[in-house]
């Protein structure tokens, strides 16, 4: 098949490096969906990078906030005619749109940080599983066996009433029900890595088995565990604002988009819908956006899993 | 498992603190820790357990109403089936046909919108759905109820909704959230088993036969994509029913879900572990039904296991 890039990994093609990033980047651009969640994505990164001079308040500075302006319409003029709320204002007078932009950071760095600490506890379990096999291999999968049985919602839930409230809380939480899937991938791809002859010649040259561990296996594992993580960063992202929404994540203090979509809820049965549909809005396209550019990259690394 | 369970939420915290009014001199707490138990050591209080849940089926009375904690969960049982029955139908009866299509044509513009949407059904997350069906038929429309159960109707010990107007009314938005992701899922496989089987000569055969298209896709077809699709959808229809946690939150639907999170959140530990330990057996013998449903839908799983 022509859309197979699973030859990158392979050694044995000696392509220089520099023409295979572009022949990826080629065959990701060929799903127009894909590029535009890859563009959502990194335009929403921007925005929560840049969310103190982009953002028109900010949401924290209690003394900016006039409590004559609170829960206005969209595109009300504030009372001192100082700024336009496009997106209109929460019920402490508070610029929703500016919000969303402080939300926005707070989630992804949720997501991100999530991401790679379970990425780096789920990659080294893997790989040292599938390395030395045997005993080590067995506890090891048990543990993740144990874990992935139980559903995701459930163990964060009980982690959280255990920890408490907190932004590295949350996080703690979703590490502790991603990093299975990381070590499941890692293992699986490793197993493959394992017996070929690279790796053998690597072993008669007596280098260290963390060497081989890390300097020749490992980068061949990347491209499935990209895909998991990808995924895995719009799940861990999903997951964090239903704990908030549930209201057992984030503090009221470090509001995430799920918290404003929380906090607005109240108001919408009074019509107020803004307070917590615009927050909605931004989290399902940052999301959606997320699993666009994964579920593509799935297609291209992997393109026996048709599921 | 019932250890672990057991173990973890003794760590959660002190559901004395949770019981005993703020007023309460140390003398009266220590009069609520006696009666309820609380002041054995940990593996006394396991193994009183253990015996009273085995032995008589009795995991002990919930800290906050004093009912049996079997009980309140049994009386809220039903709810959550209905719910969870009623979603997974509807999944079932839209995923199949869709998926269908898109593995039948899977280069058409229709399949490629309907595999697009899918991706967002399954990466929205619920409580969003949940919230936004509300916001349109609820709040803007006011075609549908917001939340809550209709009136019910009882039969012997249970009560049921499907059979009013009303009842069907409340039902309509919970229902939806939990389909749309189930759907999705559903979509995915049924067109991934469908594109695995079109091409094998039984099709080619029944087709050559001159059998009318809708024969050879709604028997010839069908009777082989089955499998998988009857996997997914037993394993889904156990999570729904174990974990509707969110949906049951956001439409304040009186099912297990709310139990277990306000069970959670107000420590009540003997509900929590009763509601555990009534999700596993319920997870193990919807296994044990879809293991039998092979052995109808394919005879070679019985001959294997008799040979």
């Amino acid at each position: 098949m022509s859309t197979t890039v699973i030859g990158l990994a392979s050694p044995a093609m000696p392509a220089p490096r520099e023409s295979m990033l572009r022949l990826f980047a080629a065959q990701f651009a060929s799903s127009k969906l894909a590029l535009l969640g890859l563009v959502f994505l990194v335009l929403f990164l921007m925005l929560a990078i840049f969310a103190p001079w982009i953002a028109p308040q900010n949401p924290f500075e209690l003394a900016t906030l006039n409590i004559m302006d609170s829960k206005l319409p969209p595109g009300s003029v504030s009372s001192n005619g100082a700024m336009t709320y496009w997106l209109g204002t929460d019920g402490q007078a508070r610029d929703v749109f500016s919000a969303i932009l402080y939300g926005l950071r707070i989630s992804l760095i949720v997501g991100f940080v999530t991401v790679s600490a379970a990425f780096t506890i789920g990659a080294t379990v893997g790989l040292i599983s599938a390395y030395f096999g045997g005993r080590i291999d067995a506890l090891l999968m048990r543990i993740v066996d144990i874990q992935l049985s139980f559903p995701a919602i459930l163990v964060a839930l009980v982690l959280l009433a255990v920890l408490g409230k907190g932004v590295d809380k949350v996080i703690y939480a979703l590490v502790a029900v991603q990093w299975a899937y990381f070590a499941r991938a890692a293992r699986g791809a490793a197993i493959v890595e394992r017996n070929k002859e690279y790796v053998q010649a690597a072993r008669c040259m007596s280098l260290s088995w963390q060497r081989i561990l890390w300097r020749h296996i490992f980068p061949n594992c990347i491209p499935p565990l990209m895909v998991i993580a990808t995924i895995d960063l719009a799940h861990a992202i999903a997951l964090e604002a239903t704990l908030s929404f549930l209201g057992v994540g984030v503090p009221v203090t470090e509001p995430s988009l799920g918290m404003l979509i929380s906090n607005g809820y109240e108001f919408m049965m009074s019509g107020a819908y803004w307070i917590a549909f615009y927050p909605g809005i931004a989290l399902a396209l940052v999301v959606v956006a997320i699993n666009m550019v994964g579920d593509h990259l799935r297609d291209i690394l992997n393109p026996r899993n048709e599921i | 498992m019932s250890a672990l369970v057991f173990t973890a939420l003794y760590l959660v915290g002190d559901p004395v603190s949770m019981l005993a009014s703020p007023e309460a001199t140390d003398a009266e707490r220590e009069l609520i820790r006696q009666s309820l138990g609380l002041d054995l050591p940990l593996w006394r209080q396991y193994l009183i357990f253990l015996n009273k849940a085995l032995v008589h089926l009795d995991f002990g009375n919930s800290f906050l109403t004093g009912e049996p904690a079997m009980r309140l969960i049994l009386d809220r049982m039903p709810a959550t089936l209905e719910l969870a029955t009623a979603a997974m139908a509807l999944a079932v009866l839209i995923g199949v046909p869709l998926g269908i299509y898109a593995g039948l044509k899977p280069e058409s513009l229709g399949a490629r919108s309907v595999m697009t949407s899918s991706v967002l059904g399954f990466s929205l997350p619920n409580f969003w759905v949940g919230l936004m069906l509300i916001m349109v038929f609820a709040v803007f429309l006011h075609w549908l109820p917001a939340g809550g159960r209709g009136p019910v109707e009882t039969f012997g010990p249970i009560q049921l909704s499907i059979f009013s107007w009303e009842g069907w009314r409340s039902l309509i938005l919970p229902v939806t959230t939990i389909a749309t992701a189930k759907c999705a899922l559903i979509i995915r496989v049924t067109r991934a088993a469908t594109r695995e089987c079109l091409p094998l000569d039984y099709i080619k055969f029944a087709r050559a036969r001159g059998l009318s298209e809708a024969r050879v896709l709604g028997v010839h077809l069908l009777k082989n994509i089955l499998i998988p699709i009857v996997t997914i959808a037993g394993l889904e229809y156990g999570q729904v029913f174990a974990f509707a946690v969110v949906t049951e939150s956001v439409f304040s639907w009186p099912g297990i879900g709310k139990l277990l999170i306000d069970s959670i959140i107000t420590l009540d530990r003997p509900v929590v572990v009763a509601y555990l330990m009534l999700t596993v057996v319920f997870l193990s013998l919807l296994n044990l039904v879809v293991d039998i449903i092979y052995t109808i839908l394919d005879p070679r799983v019985q001959a294997k296991a008799g040979a």
